[in-house]
């Protein structure tokens, strides 16, 4: 075994020993289940270790080193079809490796204050490192069946734990719902697998990518489109994006890990890992950017109205992908890549941030129950928060740090990745293939920046600053900012991690052109894209240095004045004030953002009460009348047999000496015939 | 020298049979009843490494032909060292339990697992009827360990009796055959015989006598009665290491001293036993409520699908049958154990199946265990009763039996009703009223979570691949 | 000299009257002796046949045979026994509690 083999076992086997310890001994023993630090200390080491031998593999592979593939062993060998349990190193799945490993790390640690009074503590566990454990089979699959089963493996993680605190009804419906949405997805790519199958008879991304031609153009459209759809269920864009504000009914730091860093990215990765494939068929490419770009106006709408910490940042999670798709859809692999990276930094923290603030909410409403104080108020509910910034100084700063970030403020890690993004589209608007198409979604991407700014900085604001609402809002709630403080260690050292990473993370992708400007030559200081060269089929940008710069400027500023009126409107923390003033302005509007275009309403009417109804009247009566029926007079017949000639069995000794004899005479008589 | 030649190819029995003797006597000189089973593991645990290294060894036949070893013969003396290890581990706490834990007990199944051993390895029809009869003889003791309750005294008688009147025809089938060929060895047997009617009526017999030695119907009759009437974990025993002996001698005689011989059709008869056996033995269990009843008549539907892989009579056909006998001996100890492990709480009838309500959740790894077992007899993947069944019935297929396996999967999928009427009690049904289980036994459980475990594991990575097993079989040909 | 026919003949008369015993009577001592009266009768053709082909086998196979009758008869009457204890009867149509 070569070392990295033995790595990348290793990569992908810790989390798997981690989930089986924990999973296991927490399973048959009630004393494990209660040994806390244990439990916590394999579930990081499973994570952090990884995470430290991506980071070794990463200093080792040079941008232009071919893919490493190291094969365990063949999974399937059936006629034409063999897939290897194989996996790919190279520098999109390092990279990925890198951000889940490394976010995911810190997350686990976070989880250890978080979820430090669940009796549910080592299951947690369990369930976040088989994650991490589908997440790399995922990532690192060298053939897209292995690829696929991280996809399901991913899911099946994401419905436990979103379902996690099952015993409330609510939580194990938003469960169910993330998985229903996600399989009308997974149906569309495994019929694209099928596709890709059928044409090169094989599923190796290596065969695949090196057979293109192998694919005539409707082929290339169809299986673009059907992965796309796949993505879209997984990545959480229009139409299947519903699932995902609902499974904010998860823990707090599975939303950070799942449903904003790791798993709702892999839609992106998929594309990015089939680019070259992609570029072939420009209809399909145009799509990919009309859907991002609408995912992310409508959901960057829906965030403005939103009143839950968590779901505004669900949506903002939504916008932000949607926003990646746009870039996948214009050429601009690497850039979306990118704001993959960078997004998971900030997004991360700022959901870490709010389960910072969440616990500490939750802590009030017990401090008031024990003093007896009957309150009844939503932890989550930013209406009942403000002016939290003094007791959590921490949870604040890293707050703000990363709402800087996600609103594009130069020079935070959010700007570069999103102004990539916005460049890769007006690009694209210049070209031949569809190019106002391109051009207004650059438009829709500018107004979402604009949105995405003010939203966030409206969220910042009225959770951090101002008063504290709650004793004003709930009269029986007095003196409970007394209660409030800052979070444990565990929890506030990973929000500085991801703070940090959050402000130094853009420097990876640092535009060549604004070095070239200022010395006249030739700069290669933009890391991310010679690492993504070989495998990122990127657009190039055509428009001179001048509009680069201008348009840049325009982001700067569209962000900058977004800040300033969120600034205006809600510095001092006035919610429900400054929102009755955003409803008279946008009137009509701010009716269809508040009920969430009514997405789910029109599932309920178009498909699921159809269903229901169909269900229940045809397929319900075929069910009991016909099958059921057909099925109970077999077993009653069968069993009606059995209940008759069990009375041969009757006991008695010479009985059953004359059957054996009538056996002698039957054998004799087949034998001598 | 040769004789040590001869008795290295039969050492797995010699050491049990020596074990046997000093069991006996640690018996007759009162030594404590923990040495007596302590030592018995350890020769088991010798005898078992012996006949690993056998599996590996080269094949041929010792003693004057007397018995063969290596190959399918080295097969049978594995599976049935490994099926007693197993029994002789769970029942320490189970005799213990019910109060019969007697010091000669380790001593007969010694003995009667050197019996099964020789009747495994037999290359003659002498070493043939030795085998069986110290096999029988043994197991008759057994059955009737339970002597002072009317049951199982009563499941004795009938095993004795039956037992005894089938040796009448097996006995008159092997001396018809050597009235008609002169000989006992199977090599000769086969050189020499012919299809008179003297030889067929004779075949006929013989077979008759293994039809009852592996609850075939319509000689299956005493089975339920005596695995009812026997403590449990001594059923196990007679259910799998018995059966796997009888089976895997049956495997010697069709394969060696039959198979070339003109004028002589027994596809036709195998194969109207095994759909008989399958489908009385599915159906009767349907109806039980008594859960270790319902495992009897199981085990005759189970020997109907190894039946099955007989009548295909081809090497992949035999190879199916080795393999589903190492998944019935480990997946059906295991169902016994747990059972035994429930019954041991013997304040309530834990044999009845309405008892079992919500069992599952009282101990929670042994119902896993029990479901694990369970899914395993029924067939399903990834387990290893899947792969046994898999293996008997494309061997029937790839013969050309296509009915036959078409009734054999039938039989299988009316079996899953009364397996999963089981686990409905353990994990659906509420209990009838409250009490406490004891706790298993270190050994008892880690045992028993060992068998789980192959049951998973051999279900996903088959044992001996079986190119190598039909390798195994192949020599013969 | 007696052909071989009737030694068989008269091992089969004998076999099938044991047989009979077993199917017909109800004391369980008396099945075990129409069992031996079986064995015996095999005996019988054992022996002739051994006699028949001049070979020496068949003989040997009667000797197991009988030691093997005899194990079996101690066991059983031992259970018979056993049985006697509990029922007070030996008869072997009253002996039914496990059935169906």
């Amino acid at each position: 075994m070569d070392l990295s083999t033995a790595l990348v076992c290793l990569i992908i086997g810790l989390p798997l020993a981690g989930f089986f310890i924990n999973g296991v001994l927490g399973l048959i023993s009630s004393s494990y289940r209660e040994n806390k630090p244990l439990i916590g200390t394999i579930a990081n080491v499973a994570v952090f270790a990884p995470f430290l031998i991506a980071l070794y593999l990463f200093f080792n592979h040079s941008a232009d080193a071919s893919a490493v593939v190291v094969t365990l062993f063949t999974w399937i060998d059936v006629g034409t079809l063999t897939v290897d349990i194989a996996y790919r190193i190279d520098q999109l799945s390092l990279l990925m490796v890198l951000v889940v490993t490394g976010v995911g790390a810190f997350i686990h640690l976070y989880s250890i204050g978080y979820m430090g009074h669940d009796p549910g503590y080592w299951k947690f566990f369990a369930y976040l490192n088989l994650f991490i454990f589908a997440m790399l089979n995922l990532v690192m699959g060298n053939n897209l069946l292995l690829l696929f089963l991280g996809w399901e493996g991913v899911g099946l993680c994401s419905y436990l734990l979103i379902g996690f605190w099952y015993k409330d009804m609510a939580k194990s419906d938003a469960a169910k719902k993330a998985f229903i949405y996600n399989r009308v997805g997974d149906f569309a790519f495994l019929i694209g697998m099928f596709m890709v199958f059928q044409t090169v008879g094989s599923l190796d991304f290596d065969v695949i990518l090196g057979n293109l031609e192998a694919f005539s153009s409707e082929y290339l459209f169809w299986i673009g489109l059907l992965f796309f759809i796949g993505a879209t269920g997984k990545s959480a864009q229009i139409p299947l994006f519903v699932w995902l504000p609902d499974a904010m009914a998860g823990p707090t730091s599975v939303s950070a890990l799942i449903h904003a860093a790791t798993m709702v990215t892999s839609g992106i990765y998929l594309i990015t890992r089939l680019s070259e494939m992609y570029v072939l068929s420009p209809e399909v490419m145009l799509i990919v950017s009309v859907i991002g770009g609408l995912t992310a106006i409508v959901a960057a709408t829906i965030a403005l109205t939103q009143n839950d910490i968590k779901r505004v940042l669900a949506y903002s999670t939504v916008s932000q992908l949607g926003y990646m798709f746009l870039a996948l859809g214009a050429g601009g692999f690497t850039a979306a890549m990118f704001h993959v990276v960078t997004h998971a930094f900030f997004k991360a923290c700022l959901f870490l941030g709010s389960g910072s603030v969440i616990h500490t909410m939750e802590h009030v409403g017990e401090k008031l129950k024990k003093e007896g104080k009957e309150v009844d108020f939503d932890p989550q509910d930013i209406r009942f928060m403000g002016g939290l910034r003094k007791s959590m100084p921490s949870t604040y700063k890293t707050f703000l740090i990363a709402t800087i970030a996600i609103a594009g403020i130069p020079p935070l890690a959010g700007f570069f990745s999103k102004d990539e993004i916005l460049m890769h589209a007006f690009s694209a608007g210049l070209g031949e293939y569809a190019g106002s198409l391109y051009m207004i979604l650059w438009g829709v991407g500018i107004a979402t920046a604009f949105l995405t700014a003010f939203y966030m900085f409206r969220l910042t604001f009225s959770t951090f600053h101002g008063k504290f609402k709650l004793p004003e809002k709930v009269k029986e709630a007095s003196g409970a900012e007394s209660h409030l403080h800052e979070s444990p260690v565990s929890m506030t050292l990973p929000l500085w991690v991801l703070a940090v990473a959050s402000v130094i993370g853009g420097f990876m992708g640092i535009p060549n052109f604004v070095v070239e400007t200022f010395t006249g030559q030739t700069a290669n200081i933009n890391l991310l894209h010679p690492w993504l060269d070989t495998i990122a089929a990127d657009y190039p940008i055509v428009m001179g240095k001048a509009v680069e710069w201008l348009l840049m400027g325009l982001a700067v500023a569209i962000a900058a004045g977004a800040v300033w009126i969120a600034w205006k409107m809600y510095g001092e923390g006035r919610v429900e004030e400054s929102d009755a003033v955003v409803t008279a302005k946008t009137g009509v509007f701010y009716k269809v953002w508040q009920e969430k275009y009514n997405f789910d309403e029109f599932y309920e009417a178009l498909v699921v009460r159809p269903v229901v109804r169909f269900s229940d009247r045809v397929l319900a009566v075929f069910d009991m009348k016909v099958v059921d029926g057909f099925v109970n007079a077999v077993g009653g017949t069968v069993r009606l047999f059995g209940s008759l000639i069990r009375y041969v069995q009757s006991g008695v000794i010479s009985s059953y000496a004359l059957y054996l004899v009538i056996g002698v005479i039957l054998v004799m008589a087949m034998m001598l015939s | 020298m040769d004789y040590l030649y001869d008795l290295n190819t039969f050492l797995p029995a010699t050491i049990m049979a020596a074990a046997g003797l000093v069991a006996i006597l640690m018996a007759a000189y009162k030594a404590r009843i923990g040495n007596i089973f302590n030592f018995t593991i350890v020769a088991l645990v010798m005898a078992l490494a012996v006949s690993i290294r056998d599996l590996f060894g080269p094949d041929g036949t010792a003693f004057f032909d007397m018995i063969a070893y290596g190959g399918t013969a080295a097969f049978g003396a594995f599976l049935v060292t490994l099926g007693t290890l197993f029994c002789v581990v769970i029942s320490r706490d189970y005799l213990e339990a019910i109060d019969h834990h007697y010091r000669e007990v380790y001593a007969m199944i010694l003995f009667g697992s050197t019996g099964m051993v020789g009747l495994a390895v037999s290359n003659d029809l002498i070493m043939l009827f030795l085998g069986v009869e110290t096999m029988s003889i043994c197991l008759y003791v057994l059955a009737g360990l339970i002597k002072g309750e009317k049951i199982g005294a009563e499941s004795a008688l009938k095993y004795v009796l039956l037992g005894a009147f089938s040796t009448g025809f097996l006995l008159y089938g092997i001396a018809l055959i050597y009235g008609a060929t002169g000989a006992t060895s199977y090599a000769v047997v086969a050189g020499a015989a012919e299809a008179t009617p003297l030889f067929l009526a004779g075949t006929a017999l013989l077979l008759v006598g293994f039809f009852f030695k592996i609850s075939a119907v319509p000689f299956h009759m005493w089975t339920p009665d005596v695995y009812q009437g026997t403590p449990t974990t001594l059923t196990a025993y007679f259910a799998t290491a018995s059966k796997a002996a009888s089976f895997i001698a049956l495997v010697l005689v069709l394969s060696r001293m039959i198979p070339e011989i003109e004028g002589v059709e027994l596809t036709q008869l195998l194969q109207v036993i095994a759909i008989l056996t399958m489908i009385v033995g599915n159906l009767i269990a349907l109806v039980q409520d008594n859960v270790k009843r319902m495992l009897a008549y199981s085990s005759i539907a189970h020997a109907g699908y190894i039946l099955v892989g007989l009548a295909a009579g081809t090497p992949e056909g035999y190879t199916g049958v080795l393999y589903y006998l190492f998944a019935y001996t480990i997946m059906n100890i295991g169902a016994f154990g747990v059972i035994a492990y429930y019954e041991r709480n013997h304040a309530l009838d834990f044999t009845d199946v309405h008892n079992y309500a919500g069992l599952g959740y009282k101990f929670p790894v042994m119902g896993v265990l029990l479901s694990v077992f369970l899914f395993s007899l029924i067939g399903i993947p990834p387990f290893v009763g899947f792969l046994g069944k898999y293996y008997v019935f494309a061997a029937a297929v790839n013969a050309g039996l296509v009915t036959l396996a078409v009734i054999g999967v039938l039989a299988s999928a009316a079996s899953v009703f009364y397996y999963l009427r089981v686990m409905v009690y353990l994990y659906f049904r509420e209990p009838h009223k409250e009490y406490q289980l004891v706790r298993p036994g270190a050994l008892f459980k880690y045992s028993l979570i060992l068998l789980g475990i192959l049951t998973l594991w051999y279900g996903i990575e088959p044992i001996f691949p079986t190119d190598s097993l039909i390798e195994l079989i192949s020599t013969y040909y | 000299m007696v052909e071989i026919d009737w030694y068989l003949a008269l091992s089969a008369i004998l076999f099938t009257i044991g047989a009979l015993g077993v199917l017909i009577r109800r004391n369980a001592v008396v099945v075990l002796m129409c069992i031996e009266l079986m064995l015996n009768a095999v005996n019988i053709s054992l022996v002739s046949f051994a006699s028949y082909h001049g070979d020496i086998t068949g003989q040997i196979l009667v000797f197991f045979s009988l030691s093997v009758a005899a194990a079996e008869a101690v066991v059983g009457l031992a259970i018979i026994i056993a049985i006697f204890r509990n029922n007070l009867s030996v008869d072997i149509t009253r002996i039914n509690l496990l059935r169906w």
